[in-house]
């Protein structure tokens, strides 16, 4: 069970909340979905369960232990802008294999050509950056994955066919996934549970189908 | 105002050693963009559109070569005459906000922009001002960095970008992923003012529910092609001629969300005949044989040879 219990942050000693007493769980194999209005600390939420920050009040923990600082981290963050997240000096090969060499089946399901492994990441398009970016982290040592606006920036066709990739890894390694969107009819197809983040109400919504788990 | 016509953007890379190859990332493009109209251009990742507003931008990397025609206002756009155009008559509201310097606050940059787009100083702060407090965006962020933005402020501020200059030609790249809802229609709707205040504005997007909420026509790409000019009314009304775009409309998590496997061809193996033929139900020989042409057909254009009217 991955554990954010009464997280809050912010940037400065005076710098207002980003993050205010939130407390979010999900275990193995589940996916939950999460839902805000901009500005209201979801990516920053997403930071601090995957330890990219560090709270100011609360605590992270992966079955009671808190995370790790020196190894591979098992949660593993996906987040909008996938130039951020990669070594422009590197060549794709190199960033595929940083955490683990790639399963060749699982960038087969994601659409990745083997030509790009040569290029470097300024010669691909957002969208196929992405995809690589999620090829990294799909590997045995992850076990849960925070999902933050990870497929906003993809063409409809492609976007089913990522989740169709991830869900079924998801599902085939108990991996225990946050999506974070603002896209509500993919939540809805996405999610066993949503969370809606409105002003200091956390309320939940409950049981939206899910399409893919069962399919795949 | 714009008019592209059999566009091509091929990239010189060096293989091993001093042996270069040619990657043609777009082959035939074709695009035109009245005053007063929203164009949006859809497609998958890689199909081009962020190359297309690179090349009217004169931003393209030095490896890149063109070919085909671009005309803004009738005059043939030479990549001097995109560099003297660009920031001043042609604006880009860039896809995010990695195209911001992140040393810089941000009221700081649109005020920059205000200025080289031709305002002076004074000027230029009372209209960051004014675009600050019309996109919601409290006076304090004019002192925030970068990364200090959420992803909807961040958008708002690069939006800002473009509305402080009195740019002609709008080129939205990707304005909307990541805004809740509401925002969203709010981006959009500016965008939309900006049309009706006479600029022309291409709104590049994946997002085609955004792209018809404000859309004259829907231009749809597909590796560096396009395959569709339709109407924005034609996807409701289920009157789309190619099959990538009645695929790419099936595919939306509100419709049945079932892709089509596979991929888009990679630049450096482009069949011979239709780039979508390797996915589609409709192929036959002459689909394979050569490359179809774009054509009209039921009050817009489509590249396929099987389309029927």
């Amino acid at each position: 069970m991955l554990k954010g219990s009464r997280l809050w942050f912010r940037y400065g000693n005076r710098q207002p909340w980003v993050v205010e007493d939130r407390t979010v769980a999900v275990a193995p194999g589940e996916v939950l979905g999460l839902m805000a209005p901009s500005g209201y600390g979801k990516t920053t939420l997403g930071k601090l369960l995957a330890g990219y920050l560090a709270p100011t009040r609360g605590s992270v923990t992966v079955d009671e232990r808190s995370l790790p600082k020196k190894r591979y981290n098992p949660v593993q963050l996906v987040f909008q802008n996938p130039e951020l997240s990669v070594n422009p000096r590197w060549r794709i090969r190199q960033i595929l294999a940083e955490g683990c060499p790639p399963d060749p089946a699982c960038l087969e399901a994601l659409g990745i050509h083997s030509g790009w492994l040569n290029r470097y990441p300024h010669e691909l398009s957002g969208g196929e950056l992405q995809r690589i970016a999620i090829a990294r982290i799909l590997n045995p040592s992850t076990q849960y994955l925070i999902a933050d606006e990870m497929t906003a920036m993809l063409d409809a066709n492609t976007q089913a066919l990522i989740w169709q990739g991830v869900l079924a890894f998801v599902a085939q390694q108990q991996i225990g996934l946050i999506v974070i969107s603002h896209d509500d009819p993919l939540l809805q197809r996405l999610c066993d549970r949503i969370l809606l983040l409105a002003d200091d109400a956390v309320s939940k919504v409950d049981g939206p189908a899910k399409v893919f788990a069962k399919t795949a | 105002m714009l008019s592209i016509s059999n566009l091509g953007v091929t990239f010189t890379q060096y293989d091993q050693g001093l042996r270069r190859k040619q990657l043609a990332v777009i082959t035939d493009l074709d695009l035109d963009v009245k005053a007063g109209e929203v164009v949006a251009v859809v497609g998958a990742s890689g199909s081009g559109k962020s190359l297309l507003a690179h090349a009217l931008l004169g931003i393209l990397p030095e490896n890149a070569a063109l070919s085909g025609t671009m005309r803004f206002k009738g005059e043939i756009l030479t990549p001097e005459r995109c560099r003297a155009l660009r920031g001043k008559t042609i604006a880009l509201i860039p896809q995010s906000i990695g195209y911001l310097d992140p040393l810089m606050t941000v009221g700081g940059q649109v005020q920059r922009v205000a200025q080289l787009a031709g305002r002076a100083k004074a000027e230029a702060s009372a209209s960051v001002s004014k675009t600050f407090a019309r996109y919601n965006l409290s006076e304090t962020v004019r002192d925030r960095y970068p990364f200090q933005l959420s992803g909807g402020m961040a958008r708002r501020v690069l939006v800002s970008t473009a509305v402080v200059t009195q740019a002609q030609l709008v080129i939205a790249d990707e304005p909307t992923p990541g805004l809740h809802p509401d925002v969203v229609v709010e981006t959009l709707n500016h965008l939309r003012e900006l049309a009706v205040e006479g600029r022309g504005v291409i709104l590049i997007t994946h997002d085609i529910e955004a792209a018809l909420q404000i859309a004259d026509r829907v231009a749809v790409f597909y590796a560096g092609t396009t395959v569709e000019i339709a109407a924005a009314k034609d996807f409701l009304s289920g009157n789309l001629r190619h099959p990538y775009t009645q695929a790419l409309w099936r595919s939306l998590p509100q419709n049945e969300f079932i892709p089509v496997p596979g991929n888009q061809p990679s630049p450096e193996q482009l069949p011979v005949g239709c780039l979508f033929s390797d996915r589609c139900d409709w192929v036959s020989e002459t689909c394979t044989a050569e490359r179809p042409q774009l054509r009209e057909l039921r009050s817009g254009w489509v590249r396929c040879v099987h389309a029927k009217g």
